[in-house]
């Protein structure tokens, strides 16, 4: 789905976090590629949290050199920040404020304007089939939309990256699948997907995908590749072969 | 006599109705699905069942002990693992365990046969404060606390949600061994994979449930015929296929789509002409079984 030739937007090398004696991430090396859904995937434990809130210039690495959209991650945190958008299934939005509220909260972090807000409100209302719940607290909506309102407030400032930490964890299948269509609509429109999951079904709709295993990336390619080279009928299958290698 | 029998149980929070109307029973020994998202009424129903909360209206007994008059009894027989971790962050592992098997009037070495395989495998954190145990060890943890008085009837609210999938399956062959070992579990989860796993499944959504059957009697209800789909790029794929006049359905499952049609004869020749000109290369189509997924949405669209 991406152009092969389309530049790096995340470039991690040697990235090493210590916690005391505990080596979280050992010598991560990757590149993710503009307008790219990359798969971030790994056992509980393995480092995945560490690696994201290192890429999200929340955390120091130890030592390496790391890129996110072409702002290095010591000096030029701020401006990552500016130019990436966060959503994991535990917190995003506000309970008890409401659907607008919400949206203009975040939309004002990221300094856009009244007027702005109001126009991209309304856009979104619409394409989300949510213009009655405009108004209504955040805690009385339905957990499918919930979701997909937060991948869009995610979204709204148009960052390069955004960075989904298990986005659809406990949503009902459907909602699932038109979470990704969404995933897949950012993707087309540029914005790089970072994306960690627990279901692995939606590992095949990455373009490539990384597993993480004990600190380390034990295999990057394409859902493809890494299914013949694991001999896997899927991607399941390979995170099974990989992640119980380590276990036994 | 059942292991859990429910009629007619209804719970209401303000204005939303988290149980409507809902009957059924577990026999003994049964290992008992019920398969839904996040608010479908699991926890409530749980709930009840493990005698925290007084439904509005509706009978429900476990071992024939009825959950509102025999409270007490009921407690000495149910083992529970809420969805939320609920043990004590700051006792260690083993001071966890040793509070339950008090308060049960038990001691650990009096069940031990039965948390056995479970508990070595969190056992050289013996002395870690459970609040610094990883995911995977919580959820080992609480199993142990939840079976030390050896209860008879074991209920688990999402047991393996966020857990990984070498976990899960680890979890899920924990699951079986208890359930050889004679006890009734009655265990929710999201993950429609596992309901294959199970006797019999629930599938359950807004406060209702859609049908109960044994995993494979419920792929057989499954009404169409349905196909897999696969194409060389899945995202216009499934907006194509949406645009075909004849479809009735259209999912992503993994790399491929499943496909439904209104009439069984929309061939599959037709698709491959109409997909072929919409610009699409590798075109594959053939028939499938379906998934309990497939299964829950179909469900979902017809009824709600």
């Amino acid at each position: 789905m991406v152009k092969r030739q389309a530049e790096n937007i995340i470039v991690v090398k040697d990235l090493v976090k210590k916690f005391g004696s505990f080596i979280a991430n050992d010598h991560l090396s990757f590149e993710v590629k503009k307008g790219e859904i990359f798969g971030f995937l790994g056992a509980n434990g393995a480092g995945k949290t560490t690696a994201i809130k290192i890429l999200c210039g929340l955390s120091s690495p130890t030592s390496g050199k790391l890129t996110v959209g072409g702002f290095d991650i010591y000096t030029e945190r701020e401006k990552i920040k500016k130019n990436i958008g966060y959503m994991s299934q535990k917190f995003s939005l506000y309970d008890d404020l409401t659907v607008f509220e919400n949206i203009r909260f975040y939309a004002g972090i990221y300094g856009l304007r009244k007027k702005e807000i109001e126009e991209r409100t309304k856009v979104l209302m619409e394409k989300l089939d949510m213009k009655e719940a405009r108004d209504k607290l955040i805690r009385s909506i339905p957990l499918g939309w919930k979701q997909k309102l937060a991948f869009s407030v995610a979204i709204i400032h148009n960052p390069k990256i955004v960075f989904l930490d298990e986005p659809t964890g406990g949503v009902d299948p459907l909602t699932r699948r038109q979470f990704w269509d969404m995933i897949f609509e950012a993707s087309r429109e540029g914005i790089t997907v970072f994306v960690t999951t627990h279901y692995m079904d939606e590992a095949e709709y990455c373009d490539r995908v990384s597993i993480m295993v004990d600190g380390k990336i034990a295999a990057l390619d394409t859902p493809e590749n890494l299914k013949q080279q694991y001999l896997a009928a899927s991607m399941n299958d390979v995170f099974l072969k990989l992640a119980r290698a380590k276990v036994n | 006599m059942s292991a859990i029998q429910v009629t007619h149980l209804t719970k209401q929070f303000a204005t939303v109705k988290a149980l409507d109307d809902i009957s059924f029973s577990v026999g003994h020994g049964e290992l008992f699905g019920f398969i839904g998202p996040d608010g479908a009424g699991k926890t409530t129903l749980f709930r009840i069942l493990t005698t925290l909360l007084l439904p509005d209206e509706g009978k429900a007994s476990v071992n024939g002990l009825d959950v509102v008059k025999d409270y007490r009894k009921i407690r000495q027989d149910i083992g529970y693992m809420p969805g939320k971790f609920s043990l004590y962050t700051d006792l260690s592992v083993e001071e966890n365990l040793k509070f339950y098997a008090t308060v049960f009037g038990t001691t650990i070495a009096e069940n031990f046969d039965l948390i056995k395989d479970i508990y070595v495998q969190i056992e050289p954190f013996r002395k870690r404060k459970a609040g610094q145990l990883s995911g995977g060890m919580k959820q080992k943890l609480a199993l142990s606390c939840a079976l030390i008085h050896k209860p008879s009837v074991l209920i688990l609210d999402e047991p393996t949600t966020g857990v990984d999938a070498v976990s899960r399956l680890e979890f899920w062959e924990m699951l079986k061994r208890l359930k050889d070992s004679g006890i009734t579990i009655v265990v929710a989860t999201p993950y429609m994979d596992e309901a294959s796993l199970c006797d019999r499944v629930a599938l359950i959504q807004n406060g209702k449930i859609m049908t109960i059957s044994t995993p494979s009697e419920v792929i057989k209800t499954y009404p169409y015929v349905l196909y897999s789909v696969k194409s060389d790029d899945i995202y216009s794929l499934l907006r194509d296929l949406r645009q075909f006049p004849q479809v009735h359905s259209v999912f992503a499952f993994g790399q491929s789509a499943h496909v439904s049609f209104k009439e069984e004869h929309a061939a599959e020749d037709v698709l491959h002409k109409y997909l072929q000109e919409k610009g699409h290369s590798d075109v594959k189509i053939g028939p499938t079984q379906a998934t309990i997924e497939d299964c829950f949405m179909e469900l979902m669209n017809t009824k709600w």
